[in-house]
């Protein structure tokens, strides 16, 4: 990372917003933010150490097992979750559905997810998110798709992983995607830099601000398949800045507990002696899912590309 | 080895890093007691105060380290490091580490949405200014011993007791600001008052 040198100002944002947008999400680093369904996950993840919720009807496992169309929570248990806890208050957006983050913003979430663990509301266009004071997080697979959603206006990029799935191996394969994307733009003479931002569909001047330092504009997190302590600081070590935590917790046989150890692992991530200690007499994860069972039209990671 | 130490529990310890490497330091995280042995300053940096507070109460030798540390060496605290300094927290009211004497109140001037850059007076010889606000700790009162060296609007805004230099805003986000020039001459003379 070269911090000694100015990183310059990051295109598409006003320098008022690199500070208050970016700058917010950057307070999130070496956090958890977890998902909960009601004010009493919400203050047992609070009380964790959380350091911000995402307010949800449903867990991205029951999403997937019960199926539906999956929309913007229910505003009354959104409401309810902002009073029970003085920690950040997230919420999701349908892909596309610009409406369901005005209403949000509207509501004073202090963040929104556009996120395809909701069922998509626009097949080609993401929500523009320069329209919005409050930050916007995304999901990416990979460098071009995380730099397409900060092209549009997110302040925090996150990997996409398999939500629901309590399984690593995608979140895996995504975060190494971003940070070799990143790695060969650093080492990419010009003429290559603009052919990457002509497959990636943005403008050039974003590629070149990675290229130039080393690393994604926004922080960068980790999300889709956390269920354990030992997957969390798998993450924090292949380099995200902080995690979220899905289904891993609340469909665990132990959520105080587990989310407790979670947080402190993202805290001593790279200290396997610490790692050892937390994890140790925790009771079952989240069952989890194989990726290769799961259809094709099943796969959340595939909506909005 | 470096000397200045900051809070690495969590929060943004990263973009302080970053401030102070501009300026030709660096910083030493600190996550485990022994990281604070043979500090020369200390920084507590923004992120989520309930966080901090929970993992320095799962770790009470760090804990116990960090309040002897705290009283001897110049700190810089920011936004939820300031919030762990104070004596009396509302809004919840929550447990302190009580160097400061300020009653605050979390996220006092509003939700994320309410986060903005706003310009600040400066007081006794510090420079007018600007701070970056988000989800911010308002200061409700202060104690005899608190000087104040910036106002938002009539509110203290940036404050100095003692070693402690304690700000509502994050310097660390801006390119250049006075309080982190005022962090370092407050370490190179071993200032105490």
């Amino acid at each position: 990372m070269s911090e000694t040198t100015q990183p310059g100002p990051v295109p598409g944002f006003t320098e008022e917003e690199c500070k208050t947008k970016i700058g917010f999400c950057a307070q999130l680093r070496g956090g958890v933010i977890m998902d909960v369904t009601n004010p009493e996950q919400a203050r047992i993840a609070e009380d964790s150490g959380a350091a911000a919720v995402m307010a949800l009807e449903r867990v991205p496992a029951d999403i997937r097992r019960e199926g539906g169309v999956a929309r913007m929570a229910d505003l009354g248990i959104i409401r309810e979750i902002q009073e029970a806890v003085s920690i950040p208050v997230m919420a999701k957006c349908r892909i596309g559905h610009f409406v369901e983050a005005q209403i949000l913003q509207a509501l004073e979430v202090d963040c929104i997810d556009e996120s395809e663990v909701l069922t998509p509301a626009d097949e080609e266009r993401h929500v523009w998110k320069r329209d919005f004071p409050i930050p916007f997080v995304c999901g990416c697979r990979n460098l071009g798709e995380a730099l397409r959603r900060i092209h549009e206006g997110a302040a925090m990029i996150r990997t996409k992983g398999e939500a629901g799935t309590g399984n690593i191996v995608e979140a895996v394969r995504h975060m190494r995607a971003v940070v070799s994307g990143i790695d060969q733009l650093t080492k990419a003479g010009e003429e290559e830099l603009e052919a990457k931002a002509a497959d990636f569909r943005v403008p050039l001047e974003l590629v070149r601000w990675v290229a130039r330092n080393g690393r994604l504009p926004v922080p960068n997190f980790s999300a889709g398949g956390v269920a354990t302590p030992a997957d969390a600081a798998l993450m924090m070590q292949l380099g995200a800045e902080a995690v979220f935590v899905g289904s891993g917790i609340f469909k665990s046989d132990d959520p105080e507990s587990r989310a407790r150890a979670i947080v402190q692992a993202v805290t001593h991530y790279r200290d396997p002696a610490t790692l050892a200690e937390v994890t140790m007499g925790l009771k079952g994860a989240m069952k989890g899912l194989e990726i290769g069972n799961i259809p094709d039209d099943q796969r959340l990671a595939d909506r909005g590309i | 080895m470096s000397k200045i130490g900051v809070l690495a529990l969590q929060g943004d310890f990263r973009n302080h890093g970053a401030a102070f490497s501009k300026r030709g330091y660096r910083l030493r995280e600190i996550r485990k007691p022994k990281d604070l042995e043979d500090l020369e300053g200390l920084i507590l940096p923004g992120g989520e105060s309930t966080t901090l507070l929970r993992l320095l109460d799962r770790d009470p030798e760090l804990k116990r380290a960090l309040q002897e540390a705290i009283p001897g060496v110049p700190v810089l605290a920011t936004c939820a490091g300031l919030v762990l300094c104070a004596r009396e927290v509302r809004n919840p009211r929550q447990p302190s580490l009580g160097f400061l004497d300020l009653v605050v109140t979390r996220n006092g001037y509003g939700r994320q949405i309410r986060s903005a850059v706003v310009p600040l007076r400066g007081l006794g010889g510090f420079p007018d200014c600007e701070g970056v606000f988000i989800r911010a700790p308002r200061i409700l009162e202060i104690g005899p011993e608190v000087r104040v060296l910036a106002e938002r609007n009539g509110d203290p805004a940036l404050v100095q007791q003692g070693g402690i230099l304690a700000a509502c805003f994050h310097p660390e986000l801006e390119e250049d600001h006075p309080v982190l020039d005022l962090f370092l001459s407050n370490l190179n003379q071993g200032n105490r008052e």
